[in-house]
């Protein structure tokens, strides 16, 4: 049914007691996901929505034995809580916090050389398997379990890819955001070779953006070892050279990074790039049809 | 961030990296003074724009008396200066740098960067300095060398010798290479600088080696780290419509358009400005006005859109999730009665409560158009826009 996270997966929460920790784990108890307690120091001992809060992820971790954290700490201590989760053992990481410096990154991306953790993320919505376990801030209700995988360095796009294959009836499998920021965790590559791995899991979407060179890569990458149909939008084709679009990966330095660049090396792979991001969902539902 | 040249070789200066003796002035006089009390036989008179290209558009002159220090400076001051890198408009030059000359041998290039690829921190220097990088690495990339820094090890003086080799430097200046290497490193490391470049770095006739010019980027993220590096910025160099989105936490670039967008989500804001430009049409800007969306914040992102005149259409794109539809609806509605345009305003709501937003907006005001998709949406923008209604 799913990559990464299913029905029984584990979850704690970093920065728990918080506004945003607090407001999105209501919502993934709500939606049924496993979470199993929460990490806030200084509160330890103490329970919040039910469930216990310990002091160090490394408690937490004894007590619950939990399969994933999800990261809603401030910025600036993001990269702390990164790695305390994968010093305490959870193999899962998934961070949603949004502006953390890139050398802060740079420095978890070093530490976690030789780790068989897991990062999602940082500055994304998370990941969600289909009525089995929703970690991040996506909205549950548009899902639909089913059978295309989505993965996504936007979060608002993933939302319209999942709207689509809802509509479509398609549903999803399981939806990875790997983030908007230069420096992040799991690549196009890491969720497509999963996905493409998946028995349930019959077609991927992915969606990618100006900035740096990994949809590229995972062009080559398609183009060698995926046989499931892949459909692909591609973001920032009118944005200015050199700045910076909102997100703080997503800009064209030196001429490269150009959504041109991108979109050419999907198609030179067999994807199928659509040019509207509206007709995500059905391109993917032809694909399907015409087998 | 951006920062001036003068600021950048300030900063050089606390790390050591040998730059030319300048001063800054805001004056005609206070250059001519300031080249008397530099001495020399000549004084490069250089814009302090946030922005390249200053030399090809006469922003950096050479004057060899203390009078035609004083001419050049007072020719620029107050000035606009339009580069390959500003835009129409320009940036405004409210201080210009008096600094030394100095008989040059031979241009250099060096960078450090962050190099997403590798995920380190990345040198790069070449021979064919005060060009165009980008051009050299496109025409002669077997002038460009790479180096990245372990992240455990640092920066090892095999790697500064490398590139002090390679660009044939020899005897003393191969430990000042190093020197000027580690204070980059030190500096972008302290400071969480993402980006200083050297272009040119220069070999004078004695050998020595000289900062000719520098640029420094930092990382917005990390700003509130560094009250020192914040102190430094310049807002007459920034957009004013980009500025005051940041007060209100929306994420807004000006563009040159006439369909004004306001899209939730930076990805979602991009395919937006795309599609309409696939319809045929032209985007006024990019503006996410984020996940956490309330009234006030829609109102302003209106506020911002309709102050630009070039604005003929606004195209509202909102998927909901977490934000609801019908809050962001209200937003609209609060915003029109404060703002009053008869622009015409096309509407795209899906997700969360879509049905009760849209609901709220039929028939509130005649100059709102409720969109069936995003592709309708995009092109009633283009055809009304178009129209100049």
């Amino acid at each position: 049914m799913s990559i990464l996270v299913d029905q029984n997966t584990k979850v704690i929460c970093q920065g728990f007691t918080g506004k945003q920790g607090t407001f999105h784990a209501q919502h993934a108890l709500a939606y049924g996901t496993k979470l199993v307690g929460g990490v806030t120091p200084g509160r330890g001992g103490t329970e919040h929505l039910g469930l216990p809060v310990f002091d160090t992820v490394q408690q937490a971790y004894a007590s619950t034995k939990a399969d994933a954290s999800v990261i809603y700490v401030p910025p600036f201590f993001a990269a702390d809580a990164i790695l305390e989760a994968v010093d305490a053992g959870i193999k899962l990481i998934v961070c949603i916090t949004e502006g953390i410096p890139v050398l802060h990154m740079l420095r978890v991306k070093a530490a976690m050389a030789g780790s068989d953790a897991l990062l999602i993320g940082p500055n994304c919505p998370g990941i969600i398997s289909p009525e089995a376990c929703k970690i991040g801030i996506m909205p549950g209700s548009i899902h639909l379990p089913g059978r295309i995988g989505i993965v996504s360095r936007s979060g608002t796009l993933t939302y319209e890819a999942v709207h689509q294959t809802t509509q479509q009836g398609l549903g999803q499998s399981t939806c990875v955001g790997i983030g908007g920021d230069p420096i992040h965790g799991m690549n196009f590559i890491d969720v497509i070779s999963r996905l493409q791995a998946d028995e349930h899991t019959q077609g991927i979407i992915m969606v990618g953006e100006i900035g740096g060179s990994e949809e590229e890569e995972a062009a080559e990458y398609i183009k060698n070892y995926v046989t499931k149909p892949v459909v692909a939008y591609i973001t920032g084709l009118t944005a200015p050279a050199g700045k910076r679009m909102g997100h703080a990966g997503a800009i064209v330095t030196g001429g490269k990074g150009t959504a041109e660049s991108k979109v050419s090396a999907l198609k030179s792979a067999g994807v199928v790039v659509v040019n509207s991001p509206s007709i995500m969902g059905i391109a993917m539902q032809e694909l399907i049809a015409n087998g | 961030m951006n920062i001036h040249e003068f600021q950048a070789k300030q900063l050089f200066k606390d790390y050591l990296i040998p730059v030319p003796e300048s001063l800054v002035v805001t004056t005609a006089n206070a250059a001519s003074a300031a080249a008397q009390t530099l001495a020399g036989d000549s004084w490069a008179i250089k814009a302090q724009v946030h922005a390249g290209g200053r030399g090809k558009v006469g922003g950096v002159k050479i004057a060899q008396t203390a009078e035609a220090a004083s001419q050049f400076t007072a020719q620029m001051l107050g000035q606009r200066l339009v580069t390959k890198q500003t835009g129409a408009a320009g940036l405004p030059i409210n201080s210009v740098l008096v600094e030394k000359t100095y008989p040059i041998k031979r241009e250099f290039y060096l960078s450090l960067l962050v190099d997403r690829h590798e995920q380190k921190l990345c040198f790069i220097a070449s021979e064919a300095g005060g060009m165009d990088i980008e051009a050299v690495a496109e025409q002669s990339p077997e002038k460009i060398i790479s180096l990245f820094i372990n992240p455990a090890a640092g920066l090892q003086p095999y790697q500064c010798r490398q590139i002090a080799f390679a660009l044939s430097l020899q005897g003393e200046q191969i430990k000042a290479l190093q020197s000027i290497m580690s204070g980059m490193l030190n500096l972008l490391v302290d400071k969480d600088a993402s980006q200083i470049e050297i272009n040119p770095l220069v070999e004078i006739a004695d050998g020595s080696l000289f900062a000719l010019d520098a640029k420094i980027n930092f990382d917005d993220n990390a700003l509130a780290l560094h009250k020192d590096i914040m102190a430094l910025r310049d807002i007459e160099q920034e957009d004013d419509k980009e500025n005051k989105a940041k007060q209100f936490d929306l994420s807004y670039i000006t563009l040159d358009g006439n369909i004004g967008c306001m899209v939730n989500g930076a990805g979602l804001a991009m395919a937006t400005m795309d599609l309409v430009k696939l319809k045929g049409g032209a985007p006024a800007n990019f503006l996410d006005v984020g996940g956490g969306t309330t009234t006030e914040k829609v109102t302003e992102a209106f506020k911002l859109i309709v102050s630009d005149k070039n604005v003929q259409a606004v195209l509202v794109n909102i998927f909901g999730g977490i934000v609801h539809c019908d809050v962001i609806a209200q937003g609209i509605l609060g915003a029109l009665k404060q703002i009053k345009t008869d622009l015409p305003v096309i509407v795209r709501l899906e997700g969360t409560h879509a049905e009760e937003g849209r609901a709220l907006l039929e028939g509130a005001a005649p100059n709102i158009i409720a969109a069936d998709n995003l592709d309708d949406a995009a092109e009633q923008a283009v055809s009304l826009a178009g129209a100049g209604i």
